[in-house]
This record gives structure tokens, C-alpha cells and sequence, in this order.
């Protein structure tokens, strides 16, 4: 029995490391300079962890096998503890853990403090149950304010604008699809309708929650180009599930391209 | 003297009736069983759900026809609707945290253990102890009873995170009735765990009986103790929240409500509160919720793998400062939750180091637990066996925690199901295994009659490797970012490579699940069938295998026991057998 623990909590720890060596699933590739810098981070994480892992349940499989009762003249030796030991790990798992947790600081600290690059493009994205919608400002780079009295899905006026009285309504760009230029830092603005959403792009490895109520704004530039799938990640209601949207990374005149017949479709 | 008016109400008295003596009864012991089948209902109940939900998961389509009969809206043909899983989640979610994790090792085994480890005759408050678990029956008849009304149990999760679960029906179904049901069984779950957490913190403090020193008694003891107080600061808070949440619910208050909210295509007229308040108060509550559904398991894997290696635990004192160190940093690291939440970046920060450090204590923890094994004399019962099991689990699923307590990491992370397999792993497997550990090793004392050894391993091995192969994978679909709470995983390309992973885990769980029906028979086979216990089946220190098994009314027959020593003196060098009780005055060579 005592072999078969060792051997099965070995299998374990070689299996979920083999796995996580050889990953058949795992992060797909990164489409921004921050997104790479996250996945440095990950792998860093991975290896410190991987050999706390390895070390801590190989020497509980071991003394399960070694220390068992049934081996002969098996005794049990009396021992309180070592607390220059005890303490000598603990000290050592405190730097572990704040080094790995500064590591993760220096980069984090990159991100969600800086303000936009100068430059930068603005788009508005809005959440609802259980759909996405993108304002882009227009040439005059302004977003008229939202009414929520003036709210109506089934009206068609998604975002309650009064393009008749609000100037600077009247150019806004609302779509279905989010479309960036590649290489363009972009911030997003992310506001909801009614229920906590959160937008959730994988290739970006950004995860953002979009609270009513609230204006929250995220930055990146994308480096590839392709089509990305957005996916509410904080649960909404019954059609949280269904609730995706399209990021797709242009050209730069691909994007002046697309945004051109957006706006003639408003 | 609560200790005169107690031995006053256990004088020797008529025999009582069936209902005094096993229904309305202020034996601890009596009310310790009554909490422990509470939670096997609820554990029950809890692991049909999650069967139902991987099945739709891994087979979108599959018909139930008896879930199509009982729950007609829900599941029309037996096919389940995204919001009848989404309700099965929140029940789910629910039952396994409150009823089973909260209850099982703490009210359960701390209720009926506590005076008898300590050396009294009963709890302090013995008939607040009787109103604490007949209002956690009746919380959990509450919650149970949203299957059965209106429009089904509520579809926010047992996290509830508003505004959906502020604004009423508007914004889906079960949000009406079911989630006010739901908010009502929490209030009511809360009131009888306060409660509860005053007995077990005054019969601590004061109860002791003469030479139990607070270092010297076992580790469970303190972590009932320290578990208790935790329940007291954080339970309180949850009141408090889930109060102003009904307010919100149903009086018009806007507590969590923001101004503005236009919920399918209706204006609401509520506005002014903050739904990342709502965050704030539940989790404030929920990370000191999850320490105290560990750290009994913590405390009980110390005590068997001391009994089980005939060795004292190594750092006795190091755990107990581990434990007040884990229990004081519980309340200062919620804002982990809450990383993508719209808070303040700098708290991220803060909140971020803190849990790294947190990591600490269970660390030196984790060296303490091996450090009971180096050099021991392993006997693998079934106890033993989970023991260790709990071990590998608790290091697989804090190390995860690592992960996910780096902000830009869990902002990857968050929302996906590398967080529900970490969750499960620590609090699912690891938190059960100190159940099912506890209870092969105190059904003896409790009953009377041993567990069946043979079917306790098998099932040891079947939770084992099933909770490995169930959880394990679960990481992968995190890291592929493959979401969490999904009733269907149909909606996006990326989903498709995932789903034979998913139907592997969702097999992996049936098995598991089926698995532990073993442990069922054994348990009611064993009530009636099993070998007669022993008072001391396990040559064990503590004071509850001084008594008969079970125990009389009173506990200790005749005089209550005078302490002289810890509670893990095994092996000690010159002594005439492997272990010396608590009581014993003095070692003969």
C-alpha cells in the first residue's frame, strides 16, 4: 500500500508537470508587446512553482514509502520539530513568494497606471445583456452623451444618443464589430448598460470588468493582425454565454476604410 | 457558573423520549451528528447538481427525461436551458460552500469534539447550540425550497454580484422570488452560525478543564477556536450585506445600485449605490470564508499524521502561530478577488502582496505536515490514507494561488476555469478529504462501531486519482481561456480543440461521483454492522479516547479528567507503549 501511494502521487507530479512542459493546451500566441511581457511573467511563475510543486509531493511520496510501518524494525523517532529549520524555510518562502510577487509588481505597474500614449485612439465599448457595442467619437474626436432615457434595442438606438440635439452625437460610429488599426496604441472606455460584463480578449491577455455606472479605460497596441474573439467573462445573466463580438486588427487604411462605411451606415 | 448550571442539567434524570434525546437535543454530541447529516444530504444534493451540470456541458443536447418532468420550464424535454444551468451552479455553489464546508468540520466534528477534547461536560450555551443548527436546517429548507417556485433558484451565482442581483426579475429568471429565497436563507444561515461561533469561543476560553492549557491542546481545538472567530468578524459583515442587498431587492433602496441602468430597454429608477460596494462587503466576508472551510481540515491532517506515525507534530507551536498568522492576514487580502473588478489599481498592489505572504504560514504548514512523517512509523489506515491526500492537494491548489495572486497574471486568469480548478482543488478536494479523513478516524468514538478498513481505501483510491484526472485538466481549459460559467461552450471557435478535454473531466467526475457511493455504504453498513469500538481503537492521545465510544450523556464518567501533558505525546523516548494520554499523571518505566 505504501508503495502504491508513492508510486501514484509520483505519477501525479510527472504527469502535471509533463503536461504542463509539453502544454497540447495552452495560451494562444500574443498579439501585443504588453501580452508577451505577461507570458514572461507566466513562465517565471511556472518554473518556481513547478519545483515547489515537484519537491514538496516527490518527499511526500517518498517518506509515505520510506517511513512505513511495515518495513522491518521500523521506529518512530520522537521529535517536537526544529524550529531553526521551520524558520529557515519560512524566511526562505518569504522572499520566494514577495521576490515572484515583485517581479509581478514591476510589471503591472507598467500598465494600468500609465494614462493613454499621446496619439492614442478612443473608442468607447458598451456592454448589455447579452451584446457588444463600439462607438468610435468621429472626426471631431468628441462622444456625445449617452441618454439613458433614450436607451432602445428596439429602436435601433443602442447607446441613447439625440443625434439632433447633441453636436457632438451627431458623427459617432456605433458598431457590432470592434476594429483597430495594427501598431496604433488604442484605449478602450468601457461602460455598461446594466449588469457587471467584462471584456476578455486572450490574445491581448486583458480581462477587464465593465461596471455600470462607470468609465473605465484600458490601453494597448495591437502587433498582429487577424480576428480575435471578445468573450464577457463575469457572469450577466442566462446569455452570458452567448455574448461574444469580433476584435479584428487592421491596416491602417483598411481601418480608414472600414470606419468611412460604418459611418455612412449610421 | 455556567459550569454549576450545566452539572445541574445533567444530574441523572428519567429516560427521555425519542424526540428530546435525538431531535430536540442539547447534547453537543447529539447536535455534532445532526450538523454532520445535514451536510451529507447537502453534499448529496450538491454533487448531483455539479453531475447534472458536466453532463450538459459535455453533452449539450443530452436529454434527462426526469429532470424534464419535475422541472418542465427549466428543461423542456429533458434538455437543460442556459438558465436552469446557470441555477444549478448557484445552488451549487451554495450547498458545497455553506452546507458542506462550512458546516461539516467546523459545526459537526468542532460540536462534537470540542468539550470532549478539552475535557468538558458540554458546550457553554447548550440550548443556543440547539437553536444554531435548527436555524441552519431551516436556512438550508429555505434555499432548497427555490426549485420549487416561481421562475427557479437565482442564476447569479453564490457570489450574487449585483446589480443582477439587485434589480428583480427584469434582469432574469430566478431573479425574483428565487434570489430573495436565497437572500433570506443566507441571513438566516448567518444568524445561526454567529451564534454558533460564541459557543465554540466562550466554551474554549472557559471551559478547559483543570490543566488544559491552551498549548496543550490539540490543534483542532485551536482551529475550531480560531475558525470560530473568524466566523464571528465575517459572518457578521455578510449579514450585514446580504441585509442592505434585500433592502435593494425589495424595498427600492439603491445601496449597490448605480444610477442609469437601463435593463432591457427599461429605465430603472433606483440609482445612487455602487455594485463594486457590494464586491467589497461579500468578499471581506468570503476570504476569511474559505480559511475557516480549511483550517479545521488543516488542523485535522496535523492530528492524523501525528496518530498515524506515532510521532508528536513537528512545530506544534510553529502551527498554532501559522494558524493566527492565516487567520489575521484573511481579512486584509479580499481585494484578490477583485483585481479586474474596477478598483483601484494600487490596491491590486496591495492586496497582492499580502496574499503572498499569506502563502507563507501555509507553507511552513506543509513543512510541518512532512516533517510529521520523516522519520515516523506510517500506518496507512483509510484516515491516514485522505490525510495524506489532503497534503498532495493543498500543495497542488496553493501553488495555484501563486498564480493567480500576481494582478496582470489573474487578469488573465480571472473568470476562466483555471480558477474554478483551483477552487475546487483546495476547498472541493482537499477541504473533503479532511471530511472524509474525520471521519473514518471519529466514527468509532461517534458511533460506537468501526468503518470497514477495505472499502474505506478503495474509496480513498477511486476520490483520489478520480479528483486528480476531474480537476487537473481543468487548468488547461483556464490557460486556454476557455470561461467560467458558460451553460453552453458552442459560442466561439476557439472553444471546439477544448471540448474533448471537457468530456474527459465530466467522465472523470462521474466516475469520481459514482465512487462515492462506497463511502455511503460503508457509513450505513457500518452503523449497524460494523466492529465494536474500542475506547481507544487508535492508541491516541486526546482526551475524547479516554471515554467510552460513545460517550455517556456527561462525557466523562465520574470525574472530569486533569490534564498533565500535549495532546501528541507518541513515542516518547523511555515510555512503556508508543503514546502517553493527556491524563495520565505520571510515566512508569
Amino acid at each position: 500500500m505504501a508503495l502504491a501511494v508513492a508510486l501514484a502521487i509520483t505519477c501525479i507530479t510527472l504527469a502535471t508537470c509533463g503536461l504542463f512542459v509539453f502544454h497540447p493546451w495552452w495560451f494562444p500566441s500574443p498579439i501585443s508587446t504588453l501580452a508577451s511581457r505577461i507570458d514572461v511573467q507566466f513562465n517565471l511563475t511556472w518554473i518556481v512553482c513547478g519545483i515547489l510543486f515537484a519537491a514538496a509531493q516527490l518527499t511526500l511520496a517518498y517518506f509515505a514509502w520510506h517511513y512505513r510501518g511495515s518495513r522491518s524494525g521500523a521506529q518512530a523517532t520522537f521529535s517536537r520539530g526544529n524550529n531553526i529549520l521551520e524558520g529557515a524555510w519560512a524566511v526562505t518562502a518569504t522572499v520566494l513568494f514577495l521576490g515572484l510577487g515583485w517581479t509581478g509588481y514591476r510589471l503591472w505597474a507598467g500598465f494600468p497606471f500609465q494614462g493613454p500614449a499621446p496619439g492614442a485612439m478612443r473608442v468607447e465599448v458598451w456592454g448589455e445583456q447579452f451584446a457588444w457595442y463600439f462607438r468610435y467619437p468621429g472626426p471631431d474626436g468628441r462622444f456625445g452623451p449617452p441618454h439613458p432615457d433614450l436607451m432602445s434595442d428596439g429602436m435601433g438606438n443602442y447607446l441613447g444618443l439625440d443625434r439632433q440635439h447633441d453636436l457632438a452625437s451627431r458623427d459617432d460610429i456605433v458598431t457590432t464589430t470592434l476594429a483597430i488599426p495594427v501598431n496604433r496604441p488604442v484605449t478602450l472606455i468601457l461602460r455598461s448598460k446594466d449588469m457587471i460584463h467584462s471584456f476578455f480578449v486572450r490574445e491581448l491577455r486583458l480581462n477587464q470588468d465593465l461596471v455600470p455606472g462607470r468609465a473605465i479605460p484600458i490601453h494597448f497596441t495591437a502587433t498582429r493582425i487577424g480576428r480575435y474573439k471578445i468573450i464577457c467573462s463575469e457572469l450577466c445573466g442566462m446569455g452570458h454565454y452567448k455574448m461574444h463580438a469580433d476584435l479584428v486588427v487592421m491596416t491602417g487604411r483598411g481601418f480608414q476604410e472600414w470606419l468611412r462605411k460604418k459611418a455612412e451606415q449610421q | 457558573m455556567p459550569e454549576a448550571q450545566i452539572l445541574s442539567a445533567l444530574q441523572p434524570q428519567a429516560p427521555r423520549p425519542f424526540l428530546r434525546k435525538y431531535v430536540f437535543s442539547t447534547d453537543h454530541k447529539v447536535i455534532g451528528v445532526q450538523y454532520y447529516l445535514l451536510g451529507f444530504l447537502a453534499v448529496g444534493i450538491g454533487t448531483i447538481l455539479s453531475v447534472l451540470m458536466k453532463l450538459h456541458l459535455a453533452w449539450p443536447q443530452a436529454a434527462v427525461p426526469l429532470l424534464g418532468r419535475l422541472w418542465p420550464l427549466g428543461a423542456p424535454g429533458g434538455v437543460m436551458t442556459p438558465e436552469f444551468y446557470l441555477s444549478l451552479l448557484t445552488l451549487h455553489g451554495t450547498l458545497m460552500i455553506f452546507f458542506v464546508l462550512t458546516t461539516v468540520p467546523q459545526s459537526a466534528f468542532g460540536n462534537y469534539l470540542l468539550p470532549l477534547q478539552i475535557g468538558a461536560r458540554e458546550m457553554a450555551f447548550p440550548r443556543l447550540n440547539m437553536l444554531s443548527f435548527w436555524l441552519t436546517l431551516a436556512s438550508f429548507m429555505i434555499l432548497l425550497s427555490t426549485l420549487f417556485v416561481g421562475d427557479g433558484p437565482p442564476i447569479s451565482g453564490w457570489t450574487a454580484y449585483t446589480p443582477l442581483s439587485a434589480v428583480g426579475s427584469i434582469a432574469g429568471p430566478g431573479e425574483g422570488l428565487g434570489q430573495t429565497l436565497w437572500l433570506v436563507s443566507i441571513a438566516v444561515f448567518c444568524v445561526g452560525s454567529l451564534l454558533g461561533a460564541l459557543n465554540f469561543i466562550v466554551t474554549t476560553l472557559l471551559l478547559r478543564t483543570r490543566g488544559m492549557m491552551m498549548m496543550r491542546t490539540p490543534l483542532t481545538v485551536w482551529a475550531w477556536f480560531i475558525s470560530a472567530i473568524l466566523v464571528l468578524l465575517s459572518f457578521a459583515v455578510l449579514l450585514a450585506a446580504d441585509s442592505l442587498l434585500l433592502l435593494d431587492h425589495l424595498a427600492g433602496t439603491s445601496f449597490f445600485i448605480p444610477a442609469g441602468l437601463v435593463v432591457s430597454d427599461q429605465l430603472m429608477t433606483q440609482g445612487g449605490g455602487s455594485p463594486l460596494l457590494w464586491q467589497h462587503l461579500f468578499w471581506f466576508f468570503g476570504h476569511p470564508e474559505v480559511y475557516i472551510t480549511i483550517l479545521p481540515g488543516m488542523s485535522i491532517t496535523s492530528q492524523m499524521l501525528s496518530v498515524f506515525s506515532r510521532k508528536p507534530v513537528f512545530g506544534y507551536r510553529a502551527t498554532v502561530y501559522a494558524f493566527l498568522a492565516i487567520a489575521a492576514m484573511s481579512f486584509a487580502v479580499w481585494g484578490q478577488h477583485m483585481v479586474a473588478s474596477g478598483m483601484n489599481p494600487s490596491l491590486a498592489m496591495s492586496f497582492a502582496t499580502l496574499t503572498m505572504v499569506i502563502a507563507v504560514p501555509s507553507a511552513a504548514m506543509t513543512f510541518s505536515w512532512l516533517g510529521t512523517l520523516w522519520r515516523g512509523k506510517i500506518r496507512l489506515t483509510a484516515a491516514m490514507l485522505f490525510a495524506i491526500g489532503f497534503v498532495s492537494l493543498f500543495v497542488t491548489g496553493g501553488l495555484t494561488g501563486l498564480l493567480l495572486a500576481q494582478p496582470p497574471l489573474d487578469l488573465y486568469l480571472h473568470g476562466t476555469y483555471f480558477i474554478v480548478a483551483h477552487f475546487h482543488i483546495v476547498m472541493g478536494a482537499a477541504g473533503v478529504f479532511g471530511i472524509f479523513a474525520a471521519t473514518y478516524f471519529w466514527f468509532p468514538k461517534m458511533f460506537g462501531r468501526m468503518m470497514n478498513e477495505t472499502l474505506g481505501r478503495i474509496h480513498f483510491w477511486v476520490t483520489f486519482i478520480g479528483v486528480y484526472c476531474t480537476f487537473m485538466p481543468m487548468h488547461f481549459l483556464g490557460l486556454a481561456g476557455e470561461p467560467r460559467r458558460y451553460a453552453t461552450l458552442t459560442g466561439a471557435r476557439f472553444f471546439a480543440p477544448l471540448q474533448h478535454l471537457q468530456v474527459f473531466i465530466s467522465v472523470a467526475a462521474f466516475v469520481t461521483a459514482a465512487g462515492q457511493l462506497l463511502f455511503v455504504l460503508n457509513f450505513l453498513w457500518s452503523l449497524r454492522r460494523g466492529q465494536p469500538a474500542a475506547p481507544n481503537p487508535w492508541d491516541a492521545c486526546s482526551l475524547e479516547w479516554t471515554v467510552p465510544s460513545p460517550p455517556p450523556r456527561n462525557n466523562f464518567p465520574g470525574k472530569q479528567p486533569v490534564v498533565y501533558r500535549g495532546a501528541y505525546e507518541y513515542s516518547v523516548p523511555g515510555a512503556p507503549r508508543d503514546y502517553i494520554m493527556q491524563d495520565e499523571p505520571e510515566v512508569t518505566s
